[in-house]
């Protein structure tokens, strides 16, 4: 039995991979495809269930990859935060895996297969896995790669010029902290020795001051910019809106969390105590801050919701910057409320997207009384991003603030005070969606059809050479005026009304949600259970 | 452990080469530079492997052996490297497709700030420069059209945002 747990922790990185194979060799048959993807992420979400029993239970659960011990190979640990991550991430693929189906189903049709697609969404499945479970810096810099490229494919897929446009962005940014990442793991190696977690826990803590604060620091560059943290965050609200809708969800959804996973994991294990704490706070602080003034000041849903993602990694930087327990326990429970709720949103923006053709706030309107369904969908997430109680959201943020003003140091304070301003000013951002998409009746002086290519930020566009996408919106504005009463196709609202009900049961199972966000905090900061699982073999 | 100056100097090299080419607007330059990058980090980690030895296989030739742990990292790299850099390639192509050249576009919206801004500002001299006897000489009558349309084009897209 032992054994066969020991070797569950692989399993989210090789059935996804396997699947990809599978689905690129039945690259013929749409039905065989849908199958493989499904079954595939619907066995990591069992084994991820068990790896997170387990790991509560048991202590981390660990796997050396063909048999090297952990100093040499690759080693692969599941503890409690991480089979946390691979569970809330699991699922919500999952969901937007069955999501895009559905999208797929009604845009090309049942028989095409979508050869290119849904392999790449399965190895980013592999890559998000790998880079939760990975004990090493080197394999965590693998599992960022695998992520990347195959984010690479999706953000340009179909290649059409807004995409290419704003992919190429993406892609160079993305390119630059990978190199980043591989110049610190090269200095890593020069000063320790190793690459191994456990290893550089204890080695680290030998080397001169100076060195470690220089390591630190560029693992810490390295990772911002995968999480989009201020100041290093401008790459993501300009290439996430262009891609498809399941597209952006689940990289809103994971990717900046890996990110944000990468950060929490280093801090705690390899840099315990407060050396950065300053620095990290500042970044907390404006993150929140100038993130969701960019998010007020957007008039398109996929740009607002892109800034309130960047705003609210800021709240988890903030309780990784406090580095207590319940600094750490309100990161950990944030990070899997998060996940759930953007991801949520963004599929809900594919609907309004579908559903009226634009997500462009000066075009919506009346969609309350047109798609109810589809405005609880929204309602619901969006008043728990914002933080109201009793939504999840609210303890997240509730559990920081505590964390904030139990530390009574006056940066502290400002975060708090931060936290609290954001929130509000997300609920403004909200609101203003709510009010102008859903609420609102379909002004009369609204532009008409043929005006739709010069919204507030095509105009620009056009002039570099962008016709195609005003010509496109046109289309499809065109293509959903004609079916104004089509109800939304259940293969794309079931997963979406899925994931917000996963929402609402995070709320309802908050107590012990927390506990466990709790017992995670405490692994993490003893940082013993993790260096023994990992060298104990 | 002393590094070798010379494979520090190469790295430094080659990292720098490459930073000015990612600096670049054409796509195809950027690439390259991230290529020269990578094969400098590659040779970052021969330095950081210590001093070379023989190579590294158990019961083969006497003396300390090369630290193979840095070898594999390199090839695992210079594999990821590959990959990427066909990738990427084959997005500049189809850049240069799409508009004729392969160079990396503005974000929209900094764009249209930057649009805006400068309209705002023509207006304003426009609105300033505007003496209600002043004969309209040529460089005038130019100012007027472009405040105009300016003006006409940014009360529409104010509009519009309402």
């Amino acid at each position: 039995m032992n054994h066969i747990v020991e070797q569950l922790v692989l399993a989210p990185v090789i059935i996804p991979l396997l699947g990809a194979g599978l689905c690129l060799a039945a690259g013929r048959s749409a039905a065989v495809q849908r199958i493989v993807s499904i079954v595939a992420l619907g066995l990591v979400v069992a084994a991820a269930g068990v790896l997170l029993y387990r790991a509560d239970t048991h202590g981390p659960q660990t796997f050396n990859v063909g048999g090297w011990p952990a100093e040499l190979g690759i080693s692969l640990v599941a503890d409690r935060f991480s089979s946390l991550m691979l569970i809330v991430s699991t699922i919500v693929t999952l969901c937007v895996l069955l999501y895009s189906i559905g999208q797929g189903v009604v845009e090309f049709g049942r028989k095409t297969p979508l050869s290119v697609f849904y392999p790449t969404f399965l190895v980013l499945s592999a890559g998000v896995s790998n880079a939760f479970l990975s004990a090493d810096l080197f394999n965590l810099f693998v599992g960022f790669e695998i992520l990347l490229a195959s984010s690479y494919v999706l953000i340009t897929l179909g290649g059409t010029n807004a995409r290419v446009r704003s992919g190429t962005i993406y892609i160079i940014v993305s390119l630059i902290s990978s190199v980043l990442f591989l110049m610190s793991i090269g200095a890593v190696y020069a000063a320790t020795g190793t690459v191994n977690f456990a290893q550089l826990a204890s080695r680290f803590a030998e080397l001169p001051p100076g060195i470690t604060t220089v390591l630190q620091l560029m693992l810490l560059l390295t990772f911002a910019v995968k999480a989009a943290v201020f100041p290093l965050y401008a790459w993501l609200p300009d290439s996430y809106p262009t891609a498809p809708a399941p597209v952006t969800a689940v990289f809103a959804g994971l990717l900046t969390k890996v990110g944000i996973y990468a950060i929490l994991r280093t801090q705690t294990l390899l840099f315990p105590g407060d050396n950065l704490r300053t620095l990290l706070l500042w970044a907390a602080i404006l993150t929140m801050v100038v993130g969701i003034l960019g998010a007020v000041a957007q008039s398109d849903v996929k740009r607002v919701l892109s800034f309130t993602l960047v705003s609210h990694i800021g709240y988890m930087l903030f309780g990784i910057a406090m580095g207590t327990e319940l600094g750490i326990t309100g990161a950990v429970f944030y990070i899997a409320h998060h996940i759930t709720v953007q991801t949520t949103l963004f599929l809900v923006a594919g609907l309004i997207e579908y559903r009226s053709g634009t997500t462009n706030l000066d075009r919506l309107g009346g969609l309350a009384r047109l798609a109810p369904i589809l405005s609880i969908m929204f309602f619901v997430p969006a008043i728990n991003l914002a933080g109201i109680p009793p939504f999840s959201g609210f303890l997240g943020k509730l559990a920081l603030m505590e964390a904030g003003i139990e530390d009574e140091a006056g940066l502290a304070t400002l975060g708090v005070v931060a936290a609290v301003v954001t929130s509000l000013l997300t609920l403004y951002a909200i609101a203003k969606i709510w009010n102008r998409a859903f609420w609102q009746p379909k002004g009369e002086d609204a532009p008409d059809v043929s005006q739709v290519d010069t919204g507030p930020w095509t105009p620009a566009g056009s002039l570099h050479g962008t016709r195609g996408v005003g010509t496109k919106t046109q289309r499809t504005t065109a293509w959903a005026d004609q079916r104004e009463e089509k109800r939304l196709p259940r293969g794309m609202a079931g997963p979406t009304l899925f994931l917000a009900f996963v929402t609402v049961t995070l709320t309802v199972f908050a107590g012990p949600l927390m506990s466990y966000a709790q017992r995670a905090a405490v692994e993490l900061l003893d940082r013993q259970p993790y260096i023994e699982a990992v060298l104990d073999r | 452990m002393s590094p070798n100056l010379i494979l520090v100097i190469v790295v430094g090299v080659m990292v720098g080469s490459g930073v000015i080419l990612v600096l670049e607007r054409s796509l195809t330059r950027i690439l390259v530079g991230f290529v020269l990058i990578g094969n400098g980090l590659n040779v970052l980690f021969l330095v950081a492997s210590g001093p070379a030895g023989r190579a590294p296989l158990i019961d083969v030739g006497e003396g300390p052996m090369s630290d193979p742990l840095p070898q594999a990292m390199a090839l695992t790299a210079i594999v990821i490297t590959l990959g990427v850099t066909a990738f990427g390639l084959a997005l500049a192509y189809r850049a240069y497709q799409l508009t004729g050249t392969d160079d990396v576009q503005d974000d929209l919206e900094d764009d249209f700030i930057r649009r805006r801004a400068e309209r705002d500002e023509v207006s304003t001299t426009f609105d300033e420069a505007l003496p209600d006897e002043a004969l309209p000489d040529e460089d005038y009558l130019d100012n007027d059209d472009v405040g105009v349309a300016a003006d006409a084009e940014t009360s529409v897209g104010e509009e519009r945002r309402r």
